[in-house]
This record gives structure tokens, C-alpha cells and sequence, in this order.
């Protein structure tokens, strides 16, 4: 164990890292794209605002290359409201990282909503001193990110569709396989770990020469491959005992109304993010406080009922099918 | 808490608070981190603000308030407004918000707490600072000459998290005040 350093102040810890990711549980994160969306998301009580150019619907229907937001934005938006602002990185864009990390964002999102930037790897998220979440469809993506770093976890769903399809899936996919894991030997959990570091191994084949893998071959950043099959296994055993996943865990993508966000929380998500739910409904304001009190009271059907009325049409959905197979935003990254 | 009452075999339950009849079966409340601008919205949505202030005149609460929650016993919030943040007033406290700078800032480090024998580690989180103290507080804790802990009859302030690590003689200290 390493001596305490009295004269010197531990930032970017793990346990700060994390830590603030749980102060945003059982609360709301609202995508906002100005400083008249972020105040509206502030009274409307989100914990947190996601500063973006367009809502991942906009982003969408724009076409092209979506990239980190502009920085004038961001600074706006946080001058503006007193609650965290996070904003946006390309999958893998670790100098868009750093370069929200110097603007003092409070946290990043290494989103699958952008245009991924590195065909091969995400973010290695322990350089930096702010946290980030990523999104995940399943338990192997969710561990993956968890590894590199990732303090906080979100189902990817499927941004810009107001339809929750997606996320129900990506989160049932999660909590069926933690609940597998209970039965799971040394053995099992073992073979799991290889299964889930494949990413790494491939990645590597695909850049190099390189055929057979040993565990002392580097296959991310500076980490040999029986350090990362060792360390997948401590976090596969840890969400083994804990039966939840070791960060706070968000649902996302295609949240539109109150009773979307609260069967994500009955799902046992920790909290939402509502992207383009809000801003693309009739009723912005009345839309956003809707989605709060329904997250804080997700098990009330009364509630839910109650804050439900009169709040207009929603935003219009897509139906999943109907989107060709490389425009699903869920197939970024791995 | 639930932990506290585990290991140490004491008697006691910890209840989630939403609605205003739920706070009527309990001694005494934390108000944990968090955002103090939406915690403080949820109070007053919930009518659960007028229920507390109610508790607290008639002196028939405890409350321990870390980080958000130091911010809503203060009397005096430095840095917004009472649109942004409506707080309890339950301590005679001047607290500035965001008092280290933003989450960039965050960190954990070992303080002196008032009372203990050992140092003990505490995390901040876009923390607070409490910046003055009435005449019938008591400071606890202090970090860098700032007050990080304050203490006035039943009322425990915090500018750090101890939900967050597992020393806890916080709670036990709370536990106490009850």
C-alpha cells in the first residue's frame, strides 16, 4: 500500500472518479445545445447537462462527419447553469479528450453519437483526471470500458429515435448476464475474461503481423495481455459478488417520455439521459420535469400517470428496421 | 449507514425518503450528495421541504447533510440565488458552492475531524465550503484553513462524502447526535 501523501492532493482517483459519477444517480442528464436549453434543463431539475451542437436526432438526420461540439458552446453552457456539464468525444479521439479536459467539463462522453475517430481502440481513460462514461450493448462492452477506465456506464439504445427498443435491450443484456455470472466457476470466469479481451487480440492481428498472443505481448497502450485478461477477471469477480456493475449504471438512447425513463429504472438502471426526448417534444419544459419526477418516482404508477398528461406529442420516433444497418449509431465501437 | 448498523450490531433502519409520510417514521435524516439546485427543487416539489422545516422547528429531526446537503442546511448561500437553490436553514452557516472549482478539482485527502484519534480520509466532490460560522456552531474539521465540518445542536455539515469510503466514524458520530 502506498504511504499517504500528506502535502499533496490526490485528484482523478478512482474513488473521486467514481464518486461523482454516483452523485448523479437516480437523476436525469438532459442533452441541451444552448444556454436557454441548459437553464431550462436546470429548473426542470436534471443533475446534470450533456453539451452538444445538435441533439443526437439532428445529428442524424444531418448526415456527415459529427464531431466534438465547439468549445464556445460548451464554455457557454457552463457559465450558465451550476449543475456538471459533460459534453461529447469521438469513440477513440483521446486529444478531443484532452482538450475538453483543459476546458473543465465535468465529465466526458466517449459516444458512439459522434463519428468514431480510431477504427481500433477507445480511449485508455485512466491518463485522464476527469471521468468519462461510455456507452455499452452488452456485459463485454460494459467491462471493456469499465477496464479502460470508464466511471460511469451507459447502455448505447439507440440515439435519436425516441424509441426505447434498444435501450431495453442493451440493458437486459447487461443484468441477465450478471445473473449468469453467479453460477460461474474460476473456470467460467476465466474463459469469459478471454472472451471479453478478444477486442484487444484482434485489434492487434488486424495492425500487425503478429499471430499468436502471449501474455506478456502488448496489446493496449502500455498493458500486456495477461494483465488484461487479469484485471477483466478482478472486475468480472467483483460484479460476480456486488450482482451490479461496479459504476453507476445510465440508461440512454431513446428515452422520450416518463414511462420510457422509469421501466429503464425499474430495469435497474442508476439514472437516464434523455437526448433529443426533450427538445424535439411539443412541450420542452413541461417534457423535462416530467422525466424528472418520473425517474425520482419510478416505482410509483401514480406518479407516472400524473406527470404523463397533456404533455403533447412526443418526439417523432423511428422504427429500428427501417434504419439500413450502417446508419445504427449502436454499432460503433466494440 | 446500513453498513454501520451491519458491523457494529446496532439497532436501527435506514429508510429511503420521497414522499412526506415517509418522513414520519424516522429520527433523523441525511441529505446525501448529489446536486443541491435539483435536491433542493425535489424538496419543494414533493412538499417534503415544509415537512422538514416543520421537524426541525419542532426539534424532532437529526440531520447529517454532506456535500449538496451541507449546502441546503446553510442559512447563507454565497454564490446563487434562492430561484437556484431554496435551502432548509437549519444551521447558522455561510457556504460557498463549488468552493475547489469543478470536478477537474475533485479530490480525496486525510483531515484532522475534531474528536478522532486517527486522520481520516475524505473525498471531495465539487465541494463546498462552509466560509463563516454562527456563534453556536462548532467546527469540526478544517482542510487548508477552510471549514470542511460544522456541527450546531442536532445539525452535522459536510463538505465531503463519507457514503463514499468505508471509515465509519462519521456515521457512528452522527449516530450519536441522534
Amino acid at each position: 500500500m502506498k504511504t499517504l501523501d500528506i502535502t499533496k492532493l490526490r485528484h482523478g482517483t478512482t474513488l473521486v472518479k467514481r464518486g461523482f459519477a454516483k452523485m448523479q444517480k437516480g437523476g436525469v442528464i438532459m442533452d441541451v445545445v444552448n444556454a436557454e436549453h441548459a437553464r431550462i434543463a436546470e429548473e426542470a431539475g436534471a443533475v446534470a447537462v450533456m453539451a452538444l451542437e445538435r441533439v443526437p436526432a439532428d445529428i442524424r438526420a444531418h448526415g456527415g462527419v459529427a464531431r466534438m461540439a465547439d468549445p464556445t458552446i460548451i464554455q457557454q453552457i457552463m457559465d450558465t447553469v451550476s449543475i456538471p456539464v459533460m459534453a461529447k468525444v469521438r469513440i477513440g479521439h483521446f486529444v478531443e479528450a484532452q482538450a475538453l479536459e483543459s476546458l473543465g467539463v465535468d465529465m466526458i462522453d466517449e459516444s458512439e453519437v459522434l463519428t468514431p475517430a480510431d477504427p481500433f481502440y477507445h480511449v485508455d481513460k485512466r491518463q485522464f483526471t476527469i471521468p468519462f462514461v461510455c456507452g455499452c450493448r452488452n456485459l463485454g462492452e460494459a467491462v471493456r470500458r469499465i477496464w479502460e477506465g470508464a466511471a460511469m456506464i451507459r447502455t448505447k439504445g439507440e440515439a435519436g429515435t425516441g424509441n426505447i427498443i434498444e435501450a431495453i435491450r442493451h440493458q437486459r443484456m447487461v443484468t441477465s448476464m450478471i445473473r449468469q455470472l453467479k453460477e460461474m466457476d474460476k473456470n467460467g470466469l476465466q474463459r469469459l475474461a478471454e472472451e471479453y479481451s478478444i477486442n484487444y487480440v484482434n485489434s492487434l492481428k488486424t495492425l500487425t503481423n503478429i499471430i499468436t498472443v502471449e501474455d506478456n505481448t502488448i496489446i493496449f497502450e502500455k498493458y500486456p495481455y495477461g494483465t488484461v485478461k487479469k484485471e477483466i477477471i478482478d472486475i468480472l469477480k467483483e460484479i460476480k459478488n456486488i450482482q451490479r456493475l461496479p459504476v453507476v449504471n445510465f440508461a440512454a438512447g431513446g428515452i422520450a417520455t416518463p414511462a420510457d425513463a422509469a421501466i429503464m429504472m425499474q430495469l435497474g438502471s442508476d439514472g437516464v439521459f434523455v437526448g433529443s426526448g426533450i427538445f424535439k417534444s411539443e412541450k420542452p419544459k413541461k417534457t423535462a420535469k416530467a422525466i424528472v419526477e418520473a425517474v425520482a418516482n419510478y416505482d410509483d404508477p401514480k406518479v407516472i400517470a400524473t406527470v404523463s398528461k397533456g404533455l403533447g406529442d412526443a418526439m417523432n420516433g423511428i422504427e429500428i428496421e427501417t434504419i439500413p444497418k450502417e446508419q445504427l449509431l449502436q454499432e460503433r465501437g466494440w | 449507514m446500513m453498513r454501520f448498523f451491519k458491523e457494529t450490531k446496532t439497532k436501527g433502519s435506514v429508510n429511503l425518503i420521497r414522499q412526506k409520510p415517509d418522513l414520519d417514521k424516522v429520527d433523523a435524516l441525511i441529505i446525501p450528495g448529489g446536486e443541491s439546485t435539483t435536491i433542493s427543487r425535489t424538496l419543494v416539489r414533493s412538499g417534503l421541504f415544509e415537512t422538514i422545516r416543520n421537524r426541525i422547528s419542532d426539534d424532532t429531526l437529526a440531520i447529517m447533510g454532506t456535500c449538496a446537503g451541507c449546502v441546503l442546511l446553510a442559512k447563507t448561500i454565497t454564490d446563487t440565488t434562492k430561484e437556484r437553490v431554496t435551502s432548509l436553514e437549519a444551521m447558522d452557516i455561510e457556504v460557498q458552492r463549488n468552493a475547489f472549482g469543478r470536478q477537474k478539482e475533485s479530490f480525496e485527502h486525510t483531515l484532522n475531524f475534531h474528536g478522532f484519534s486517527n486522520p481520516y480520509t475524505a473525498v471531495f466532490i465539487r465541494a463546498p465550503v462552509i466560509t463563516k460560522v454562527g456563534r453556536d456552531c462548532e467546527v469540526l474539521a478544517k482542510f487548508d484553513k477552510k471549514i470542511v465540518a460544522a456541527r450546531q445542536h442536532r445539525f452535522l455539515a459536510l463538505s465531503f462524502h463519507p457514503e463514499l469510503t468505508t471509515d465509519l466514524r462519521v456515521h457512528e458520530y452522527f449516530l450519536e447526535m441522534i
